[in-house]
């Protein structure tokens, strides 16, 4: 138990010095959301002045910090320019979204990742596994953005799915199962995407972990007194090998928020990223912040799951 | 799949010459990257023939005329009866030839007519000539980036490594700081503080500064990992005991062992930090216009209609395979090869 309360330690201390750094970056920064304004002649100087001490922006970098710290405890999360509201309520708009996507996309990848890597480390030598190893070697070396471009551009020209937004125009008339269908379409893309682009990743670590762990002595003598190879597959082998996919898999946790950026900008979907482009064209300074430190609470939190079930899966470490 | 190191040869004559291809953009490409031409927007593709509509067959290559169609702006139709043959080492734009020789001979061209192999742009780029310098200055980030990471990376981590203590402590907690927070996210968070326009070169010198200064990180702790190790071996302390001093182990013992982890770095980095850019780019947040970048001439593509109607607009994507092909498949090649130094994590 020990060990685990000091890894909630280790992940707590992580995220408040997260903030403060996020936060010393903001002091880096030359301009803010007013100074567009000042061209415009319609504002007032005072007025400016008014609306900067009304968000706090003359104050010093700690009185910042502290008055953000206050209004995060709140559940605020400090105050949007742009929206004229707290930034919470408009960030887990978004994330929900996010999350909506990435949880499918993520359940998926894994899904499909485990049984390819397991099979092909099984049949290493074999066509199959030369199948699988080739597609990840060519997924690998297509980058995200040209695969994601590629797909778009395929949709775009057959009309086959949906091409940008999560609902239709005027979906919220329809029944219940209508609409499922209609997100599902819309996913279909973005989703895919996804799974693509973490499959090759996935794929080579099973394979590898599985593979060593099949070298391994215990594995051999089990062999020899006869257990069903499917058997020594699943019970014998992946048990061994769980360690490095753990720790994987808890990034892959971690990574929810934030490994769908630019695939969410590319497709239209209305998630954190196309949010957090906004606001950082907009100079929207609480919504940077508050984007930021959101997806970091989530590596952390996916990190601290993996340790947590690392401690569960591995006894190794419950003694040490 | 095994790897010899006669495949990883091969895969470094395949990389140094696609980057000789970029490097001499200018004599390879027929244009200047940056030239408009209004009277053709969006020109697609030529072909390079060599039969002409008769049936004749003609020894130089040419190409077809293209005409707009009548009562359109962007639709285009081969001229069957006026051909323009390609002509090999004419004159046309100055450039100069890696940055610094003043040249006019480019490798084809033709005085004929204009030839966009791979069509235009909306304002009439050579589409071609545009991928090719794109490609300059895309690399060039990359690189760029990727050195100042292992400069840092191997400061931090080789100090850290070698003289442990509080300085590691700070060090290595320090990294793992920069480790849990989201890489994407933060650099655009760092790219949001900074201002959003500016000129091509200082928006190239930022971007290279940000990226490189964001990931070292990982470098550092491989690096350290090596120092850790690489200072206890006995010709070292054997050095030490000697009375050698501090930078002159570090200099002559300790760094040098960790090469081959710089090595296997600089191949995965390189191409991370080249996507970082197209990224940024073509998110609008990178390299401006007009100066040309693999995500900047992407970037059009966010547009429906480019999207829909001009699908040479995405080579720009495809040119990037054979580099990543190259550097990933020499990275896992570096991997697989025994490494001299024992890297403890």
């Amino acid at each position: 138990m020990r060990y685990l309360a000091r890894r909630f330690l280790h992940a707590l201390l992580l995220f408040a010095a997260a903030t403060v750094v996020t936060f010393l970056f903001t002091a880096l920064a030359p301009g803010n959301y007013f100074d567009e304004m000042r061209l415009n002649p319609q504002i007032s100087p005072q007025t400016l002045t008014a609306l900067k001490a009304h968000y706090d922006l003359d104050k010093p970098l700690v009185v910042r910090y502290l008055v953000w710290l206050e209004s995060l405890v709140r559940g605020e999360m400090g105050y949007s320019f742009a929206y004229n509201s707290p930034v919470a309520p408009l960030l887990l708009l978004r994330a929900r979204n996010t999350l909506l996507l990435t949880i499918t996309s993520t359940l998926l990848a894994w899904c499909i990742a485990l049984p390819l890597g397991v099979w092909s480390a099984e049949y290493s030598t074999q066509w199959g596994d030369r199948l699988v190893t080739g597609v990840s070697a060519i997924l690998l070396v297509i980058p995200d953005i040209a695969l994601a471009l590629g797909l778009l551009m395929i949709a775009v020209h057959t009309r086959w799915f949906p091409v940008g937004g999560m609902v239709s125009v005027g979906s919220e008339a329809l029944s219940f199962a209508a609409r499922s269908w209609d997100l599902a379409r819309h996913m279909f893309l973005p989703a895919t995407l996804l799974v693509l682009t973490a499959q090759p990743i996935l794929v080579r670590h099973i394979r590898s972990s599985v593979a060593e762990a099949l070298e391994q002595s215990f594995v051999r003598a089990a062999e020899a007194h006869g257990i069903p190879r499917r058997r020594l597959l699943w019970r014998y082998a992946l048990p061994a090998a769980a360690n490095p996919l753990i720790s994987l898999f808890g990034f892959s946790l971690g990574a929810l928020l934030s490994g769908s950026l630019l695939i969410e900008v590319v497709t239209s979907w209305p998630g954190l990223g196309p949010f957090l482009l906004e606001a950082i064209l907009a100079r929207d300074l609480y919504v940077v912040i508050g984007g930021v430190l959101l997806s970091t609470l989530f590596l952390v939190t996916g990190n601290f799951i993996a340790d947590v079930l690392l401690f569960w899966a591995d006894p190794r470490i419950q003694t040490e | 799949m095994k790897i010899t190191p006669y495949k990883t040869m091969a895969l470094l004559v395949f990389l140094i010459l696609i980057h000789a291809l970029v490097l001499a953009a200018g004599f390879v490409s027929p244009y200047d990257p940056i030239q408009q031409d209004r009277d053709r927007p969006y020109a697609p593709p030529m072909t390079i023939h060599f039969v002409d509509a008769a049936g004749k067959f003609h020894i130089r290559p040419f190409v077809y005329l293209q005409r707009v169609r009548e009562s359109s702006f962007d639709q285009y139709q081969d001229d069957l009866t006026t051909r323009i043959p390609l002509r090999f080492f004419p004159k046309g734009a100055s450039y100069r030839l890696l940055g610094v020789i003043p040249a006019t001979r480019h490798l084809f061209g033709s005085q004929d007519g204009i030839v966009n192999l791979l069509g235009t742009d909306g304002y009439g780029r050579d589409l071609f000539s545009r991928i090719l310098y794109g490609g300059q200055v895309s690399l060039l980030a990359g690189l760029l980036a990727t050195f100042v990471s292992l400069f840092i990376g191997v400061l931090i981590g080789g100090a850290s490594g070698y003289f442990g203590g509080w300085v590691d402590s700070i060090a290595m907690r320090l990294a793992e700081l920069c480790l849990a927070l989201p890489w994407l996210y933060l650099l655009f968070g760092v790219r949001a503080f900074l201002p959003l326009l500016v000129s091509p070169l200082k928006a190239f010198l930022t971007i290279v500064v940000v990226i490189g200064a964001l990931g070292w990180s990982r470098p550092a702790r491989l690096v350290r990992g090596v120092a850790l190790s690489a200072k206890e071996r006995d010709f070292v302390r054997a050095a030490r005991g000697f009375g050698a001093s501090h930078s002159y182990l570090l200099r002559r013992h300790v760094l040098p062992q960790t090469k081959s982890v710089i090595l296997t770095q600089v191949a995965i980095l390189i191409p991370q930090y080249v996507l970082a850019e197209v990224t940024l780019s073509f998110l609008g947040l990178g390299i401006p216009e007009p100066a040309p970048s693999w995500g900047n001439l992407l970037s059009s593509l966010q547009q429906y209609s480019v999207l829909s109607s001009y699908w040479w607009m995405y080579l720009p994507a495809l040119a990037m395979v054979p580099f990543f092909f190259g550097y990933l498949s020499l990275s896992s090649s570096l991997q697989d090869r025994p490494c001299t130094a024992k890297i403890d994590l």
